[in-house]
């Protein structure tokens, strides 16, 4: 139907897939009906209703196929935030009585963190593991913070910004050897590489349609069977008391074709994506000087290039990448709204300079080699313009 | 485009005077980069004005252009009525900046006056 749209003749360039992707036309297509003519509320007894209740759970059936599970392990949610609040203040809830301690890390997505601050207000105690340079969890110091009150270890499967994938498999055997429920946020991975949940000895796990090609306002969080959850919503007895709500039909009809497409076409996908972003840290490398790659060199996401700049400001390279209509995402403390530069990037021990040059292109499947030669095109004059302007770069 | 007016964007894609001055009058250096934002004012003083003004900077959208705009409104202007240019104005000449980019403002007029003032500092035996 429509295609991208486009800026003074050329074609809009997405380089942000890690704050969100574009739906694919066939997830877009099977949600469709869903609001025209099968928009029944699941919770009622009459047709309408029963045939969106039947729509739901062949939409649960692919979402747990896809992550190696159950449909009865799956429960659907709004956001990935509320997969990671529901996961932490209902499984810590529900296990007050044995303990009430939580280990997780620094670099955790602020739907992590911020819950996991207010639960120390509230009487849990909290542990968070550094990372290294790389951004990778030892397991080793998680297992040094477990005492006898740790109900809970909360690790992401792989960091949104930096990209560096977790040694999730080690750190769930350790949580395993001490009988500690262990939950993962997977916003950044699931759809995007493997994962089986079973194999990964994962007990938790939150992940959401809209990073893999799926809509926005609906998520997932699986919960191993006989793991117990208290709801952070109360109200009807939606997804079996778990969640209430009216559920978001459509958004979980688009979630299941979208799981059901990322299974099938992963390996290709992956290949993919991989391979335009190790062209670009490479070209990116060859064109351009005094940069870094952050993150961990092998264990990270195909689509993930966090590139600091020296001596430069990443809202100010963003803001005339956008002139250019290239789309892309910075952690420098002027790029957030909150004037904090990120608290990742802090934890990897970047220098403060490189901290504010840092710039993330996020790669999917829609993008093309043409359109990293398009960014290769534009970035170095912009670089290079910013540095002749900057205070602190001396050819 | 992130809030910022058709006047911050001129300034920044344009951005006037940018560049030092190797024999300066005076040297005003703002900022850190822990906080994301450098500025650094130089001035050359003739008859008790800004004869000269160029400026380099490491930060954001807001700060490139308040730079500019500065560097434009005190070139030519006595040291006095430099030293009363402030961030307010700046912002209303750029056609505002959005809320949490207003410390720009006050970096680069600060800037500016601690160039006048290092200046004064030189030559104040003279």
């Amino acid at each position: 139907m429509n295609s991208k749209i486009k800026k003074d003749g050329r074609k809009r360039i997405f380089f942000d897939n890690a704050s969100t992707t574009r739906i694919d036309d066939h997830v877009f297509k099977e949600m469709e009906p869903y609001f025209r003519e099968n928009y029944g509320n699941p919770s009622s007894l009459h047709d309408f209703g029963e045939s969106a209740k039947i729509a739901v759970e062949q939409a649960r059936e692919k979402v747990a196929d896809m992550i190696g599970t159950s449909a009865e392990e799956i429960y659907f949610t709004s956001c990935g935030t509320e997969s990671n609040n529901l996961a932490l203040w209902g499984l810590a809830r529900a296990l007050k009585g044995k303990g009430s301690h939580i280990i997780s890390s620094v670099i955790e997505h602020y739907s992590i963190l911020n819950p996991l601050k207010e639960m120390k207000k509230n009487g849990w105690n909290i542990s968070l593991v550094p990372v290294d340079k790389h951004g990778l969890v030892n397991p080793g110091d998680i297992e040094n913070e477990i005492t006898g009150s740790t109900v809970l270890i909360s690790i992401m499967h792989a960091n949104n910004e930096i990209g560096t994938i977790q040694k999730i498999k080690e750190i769930s055997l350790i949580a395993k050897k001490h009988n500690i429920i262990f939950h993962s946020d997977g916003v950044a991975t699931a759809g995007i590489i493997p994962v089986n949940v079973r194999e990964l000895g994962i007990d938790a796990y939150s992940f959401s349609a809209q990073q893999l090609h799926g809509p926005k306002g609906v998520a997932a969080l699986f919960i191993k069977r006989g793991a117990r959850i208290k709801p952070i919503f109360l109200g009807g007895t939606q997804e079996k008391g778990r969640r209430a709500g009216t559920e978001n039909v459509p958004g979980i009809i688009g979630f299941g074709k979208a799981c059901e497409l990322a299974k099938i076409r992963m390996n290709e996908n992956m290949k993919y994506v991989s391979k335009l972003r190790d062209s670009l840290i490479k070209r990116l490398e060859d064109k351009i000087t005094d940069i870094q790659l952050n993150g961990h060199p092998t264990s990270r996401l195909p689509g993930n290039v966090h590139i600091s700049f020296k001596y430069i400001e990443g809202e100010s390279i963003l803001l005339m990448l956008n002139i250019e209509g290239i789309a892309a995402a910075s952690g420098s403390s002027c790029a957030s709204q909150a004037l904090k530069s990120s608290h990742v990037l802090n934890a990897i021990g970047l220098s403060p300079t490189m901290a504010q040059g840092s710039i993330l292109f996020s790669l999917g499947k829609y993008n093309t080699d043409l359109e990293i030669n398009r960014l290769l095109e534009v970035l170095p004059p912009i670089v290079q313009r910013l540095r002749e302007m900057s205070p602190i770069y001396r050819k | 485009m992130l809030a910022y007016s058709k006047k911050v964007m001129e300034h920044f894609i344009n951005p006037r005077n940018v560049g030092e001055i190797k024999d300066a009058d005076g040297i005003g250096e703002i900022g850190n980069p822990v906080c994301g934002d450098m500025m650094s004012f130089y001035i050359k003083v003739k008859d008790n004005k800004l004869e000269d003004i160029k400026f380099k900077t490491f930060g954001c959208g807001a700060a490139i252009a308040v730079s500019s705009m500065i560097s434009e409104v005190a070139k030519g202007k006595t040291l006095d009525e430099a030293l009363k240019i402030n961030n307010k104005d700046i912002a209303k000449k750029l056609g505002g900046l959005p809320k949490n980019k207003l410390h720009c403002s006050n970096l680069g007029a600060d800037a500016l006056h601690r160039a006048i003032e290092d200046y004064k500092q030189k030559n104040k035996n003279k």
